[in-house]
């Protein structure tokens, strides 16, 4: 067994436990650390098929922002586990059945002559001058910067979305209105007073 | 020598274990988001196993596209979240039976 194999074991391996942990234990803030773990592993696997651009995506933008996302909203709501977990025995057969039946399907479909070495063979190493970043930059530049432009939009959907949903007013507290004070004239808020003068007593 | 067949086989183990995950925590709401979370990641697997194999880089765009599209599903679904615990104080999904569905 080569040195690559063993590192394939490995994380693949390490990849399918968090998977399952991810499932199956009782407290959300545990599983949201499960799945830390499964991408991590998966960027290894990512960074073995020579894809280094997102490999360190993944750790960064779902690690760094969405998994810690997860885990703010965990903590911060107060969640009754006991009751999400009624029924968990008894679904847990159906689960794996329908996960068993899944995976024969797909492994008929994977396991044949298709993707085997012989007609896939691996493909041989780039040399040490290939950037993975050059070479996708160079096509999401070009060939697919509609799309590109498109995410972008996404992105920016979400962001407004997400900040529109959770935003509130809550009574009692005082805020400023801009577009009132822009409005404003001098005439609304300044009042000359005439007050004459007394002599001192 | 890893062949595809195999990295395949992981984004196959690992879909199936989220589809369970599905079935299996059906009543919490953060569970499921996550589930949907592992099964992107078994997607983006494949696409970049055969995006090797093949010598292909436009599978590895279209891995850098769902990232993009899971990241802002992951912020709308988590603010939906937010807001469904502020009205309910609960995220059970036998609670949301406002519908009547």
């Amino acid at each position: 067994m080569s040195f690559e194999q063993i590192l394939f074991y490995v994380f693949s391996s390490f990849l399918v436990l968090s998977a399952g942990a991810v499932v199956t234990l009782r407290n959300p803030v545990h599983s949201a650390l499960a799945l830390v773990l499964a991408f991590f592993n998966s960027a290894a696997l990512w960074m073995m098929l020579e894809a280094e651009f997102l490999a360190i995506t993944l750790v960064l933008v779902y690690v760094g922002a969405v998994m810690v996302l997860f885990l703010f909203v965990v903590m911060m709501l107060d969640i009754n586990i006991a009751r999400m977990r009624e029924g968990f025995a008894q679904l847990l057969p159906i689960g794996i059945v329908v996960a068993v039946l899944m995976f024969g399907v797909m492994y008929q479909v994977y396991n044949g002559d298709r993707f085997a070495p012989g007609d896939m063979p691996v493909p041989t190493p780039h040399a040490a001058d290939y950037e993975n970043t050059r070479e996708l930059g160079l096509q999401l530049y070009t060939t697919y910067v509609f799309p590109f432009e498109l995410a972008a939009v996404v992105l920016l959907l979400a962001i407004v979305a997400a900040i529109a949903l959770t935003l509130r007013r809550r009574e009692g507290t005082k805020y400023q209105a801009p577009e009132k004070q822009v409005v404003t004239r001098r005439e609304d808020r300044v009042r000359l007073v005439k007050v004459p003068s007394e002599a001192r007593k | 020598m890893v062949a595809l067949s195999d990295y395949l086989t992981v984004g196959a183990i690992l879909f199936c274990i989220s589809m369970a995950g599905v079935f299996i925590n059906r009543k919490n709401l953060i569970i499921l988001l996550m589930c949907i979370e592992l099964m992107l990641l078994a997607v983006n697997i494949n696409f970049i196993a055969f995006s090797h194999f093949l010598g292909d880089s436009a599978g590895q765009v279209f891995v850098f596209f769902i990232l993009t599209v899971a990241a802002a599903e992951a912020a709308i679904g988590l603010a939906i979240l937010v807001v469904l615990f502020r009205n309910k104080r609960s995220i059970n999904v036998d609670d949301l039976d406002t519908l009547k569905g």
